[in-house]
């Protein structure tokens, strides 16, 4: 069969996951590195019926789609760190009223301005832990155009199945990189659509009242059922509460219904780790680096392998910790100060043999960066 | 339909305090509703934080009570996945105009089919009562106590300057016209702004000699004239109610309408 095959950018690599999962509506606001998918979605949307929009600011693209998801449709907005931050509020807002919507960040280097056009990855707790109050939250990331492509894909299908913002962390490098993807055809990939409510007009609706399993289905704005949504507190019906059981309740139904199903949501992907001794996590740009390298290290026979994760949160604390458990040390490569290797470090049983391997003036990790910490390790010297 | 048939008796009593104006503007917009006959499934009223945005959760409509100064944006959202719903967001002074402002005047100059309602107390009353961008120079407040220094906005010209096709000021006081008002801003295919002086007894008045709801109503009524007025010449002080704008303007979903029919052109070329 022949397939649809594009060389494209990892930024239009989203934008064809996310007008294949079905997107909708767009918002955005121009900032680099994640300016072309905006540009892409402005000219593919209308064509196949759908909205885009270049709002104001960066809080009132967050703001719109979660206005355009009530109404039933899949939506997306994409920015990069300085953006990330101040859509923060309204991203808890989406967590709190259980709005669907996918987020993308396009990462560069940080604190503030930074470094706009390098790679950075310094953003990943910030996507865990950016908004205020106690939340869970779905991180994904990717390291090849065709992943990104899946990854969009799958974010639409988790944003609708657990009714959630999803966050798509890609980076600089992955954002603008151009290699191939292969477009499957309709159907191949599943997608989730949104779950509706099949309580008929007229009859009390619960908009706020979960099923059994954490599931909400939802009505649309604009159709039979009127009800109230709000960043509040609320009850079954969506009005506000300051009651403590709704208040507790309600609290810990949107950390239950991502932490319940983190096995389910996390995907990762590993490498030659049945003997390794050494073990890289890594993820994003710097994952390419070290999939490289460790296919070369055991081609020299060195005992190394790779997990890399393509879920950052909720974090895969257990596969991480059964999968790292016979391993002699454990590298986190990343770039940014160590914001993984924290969290990896509280999934093994003894954190003493994690160590991080990072980059943080703006340029990718080299296969040479990788070599010398090996060589360290290994007590060859550099 | 009745007009209580447009709320939810289920929430209340309301939280407002009494003397409060902002129940008069509810049942302004529900009459002016009721008038026009919309259906209530075609309405979507979103607000953002404070004492007026409570008003989405007692009324029957689709209400999203959304986020301090981003109702708008939250309403473009809506309005533009779905043009054929009727948008209304009512919204405080400080909510509109002080961390909604740069929304406030984009949603203006796109000319979206949105009706803002700003309730305009000049204080912010849920936090209990410090200066907003309309309390204007002079005037006490928590934050204020040795008087504010700050020039006020005027809604108004602002709206205008911005692009607004329809832009009307009344008060509490004037509650017939203020649902006349509110039914041609309704009806107005485009941004429509309606400032309504809305009265804080418990904030504003106390702190400015303006102690009780009737004080404060009387205040609306003594200070207040129809546009263009014989009494506006002699007292050029007045403040002037009625529509400043109503014109006929593209509208931004009628537009884009057109974005899509010209995009999916090119691609059958």
């Amino acid at each position: 069969m022949k397939r649809n095959v594009k060389f494209v950018q990892g930024n239009e690599a989203c934008v064809e996951g996310a007008l294949y999962a079905g997107l909708d509506f767009f918002a955005g606001y121009p900032i680099t590195p994640s300016t072309e998918i905006a540009e892409h979605l402005s000219e593919r949307l209308p064509i196949k019926g759908g909205k885009f929009i270049q709002m104001e600011d960066e809080i009132a693209s967050m703001c719109a789609i979660i206005g355009a998801s009530l109404t039933g449709k899949k939506v997306m907005t994409a920015t990069s760190g300085p953006g990330f931050s101040l859509k923060q509020e309204a991203l808890g807002y989406a967590i709190m009223a259980e709005i669907p919507c996918v987020i993308v960040n396009v990462q560069r280097g940080g604190p503030s301005t930074g470094n706009p056009t390098h790679v950075s990855q310094g953003d990943v707790n910030q996507a865990r832990w950016g908004s205020h109050g106690d939340y869970a939250i779905v991180v994904m990331t990717a390291s090849t155009i065709q992943d990104v492509f899946e990854v969009t894909i799958r974010a639409f299908n988790i944003a609708e199945t657990y009714r959630t913002p999803v966050i798509l962390l890609f980076d600089e490098i992955i954002g603008h990189m151009r290699e191939k993807l292969i477009l499957p055809e309709p159907g191949e990939i599943p997608l989730v659509e949104r779950m509706r409510t099949s309580v008929k007009s007229g009859v009390d609706y619960h908009p706020y009242l979960p099923r059994e399993d954490g599931r909400l289905p939802m009505s649309d704005f604009g159709g039979k059922h009127r009800y109230n949504v709000t960043g509040l507190f609320h009850d079954m019906w969506g009005f506000p509460s300051t009651k403590p059981e709704i208040v507790h309740g309600l609290l810990r139904h949107l950390n239950d219904k991502i932490i319940n199903y983190a096995e389910s949501i996390c995907m990762y992907k590993e490498f030659e780790l049945e003997d390794a001794e050494i073990i890289f996590i890594s993820y994003g740009a710097s994952a390419r680096t070290v999939l490289h390298t460790v296919k070369n290290r055991r081609k020299a026979g060195e005992k190394v392998g790779f997990i890399e994760l393509q879920t950052l949160w909720p974090f895969p604390y257990n596969i991480i910790r059964r999968k790292c458990a016979n391993a002699r040390h454990v590298i986190v490569v990343e770039m940014n100060m160590g914001q993984l290797t924290r969290t990896v470090k509280n999934a093994v049983e003894d954190h003493r043999k994690v160590f991080l391997m990072n980059r943080i003036d703006g340029l990718l990790i080299t296969v040479s960066d990788i070599r010398n910490i090996l060589r360290m390790l290994q007590g060859k010297g550099v | 339909m009745a007009f209580k048939d447009y709320i939810r008796e289920r929430f209340f009593p309301h939280i407002w305090c009494p003397g409060c104006g902002h129940g008069m503007v509810l049942k302004g917009m529900l009459k002016a509703v009721e008038k026009l006959g919309i259906d209530k499934n075609n309405i979507v009223m979103v607000s953002g934080i404070g004492c007026s945005a409570r008003i989405t959760g007692y009324v029957d409509f689709h209400t999203l009570h959304t986020i301090h100064g981003r109702a708008l944006a939250f309403a473009t959202g809506v309005k533009i996945s779905r043009p054929e719903l009727c948008l209304i967001v009512p919204m405080g002074d400080g909510d509109a105009l002080a961390i909604g402002g740069n929304h406030f005047i984009h949603a203006c100059r796109r000319n979206i089919d949105i009706t803002a309602v700003i309730m305009n107390n000049r204080i912010y009353g849920m936090t209990g009562g410090q200066y907003s961008p309309l309390s204007g120079i002079g005037k006490y407040a928590s934050t204020a106590p040795y008087s504010t220094i700050e020039n006020k906005f005027d809604i108004v010209k602002l709206a205008e300057t911005a692009g607004a096709s329809f832009v009307a000021r009344t008060t509490t006081y004037h509650i017939r016209e203020m649902i006349d008002i509110l039914c041609m801003a309704i009806s107005n295919k485009g941004f429509s702004v309606v400032e309504i002086f809305s009265q804080c007894p418990t904030y504003f008045g106390r702190k400015n000699e303006l102690k009780t709801p009737t004080d404060m109503l009387n205040y609306f009524k003594d200070n207040t004239t129809p546009i263009g007025s014989k009494v506006k010449e002699a007292n050029p002080e007045l403040i002037e109610r009625g529509v400043f704008i109503n014109s006929s303007m593209p509208e931004y979903c009628e537009e884009y309408d057109k974005i899509v029919a010209k995009a999916k052109k090119n691609t059958e070329v």
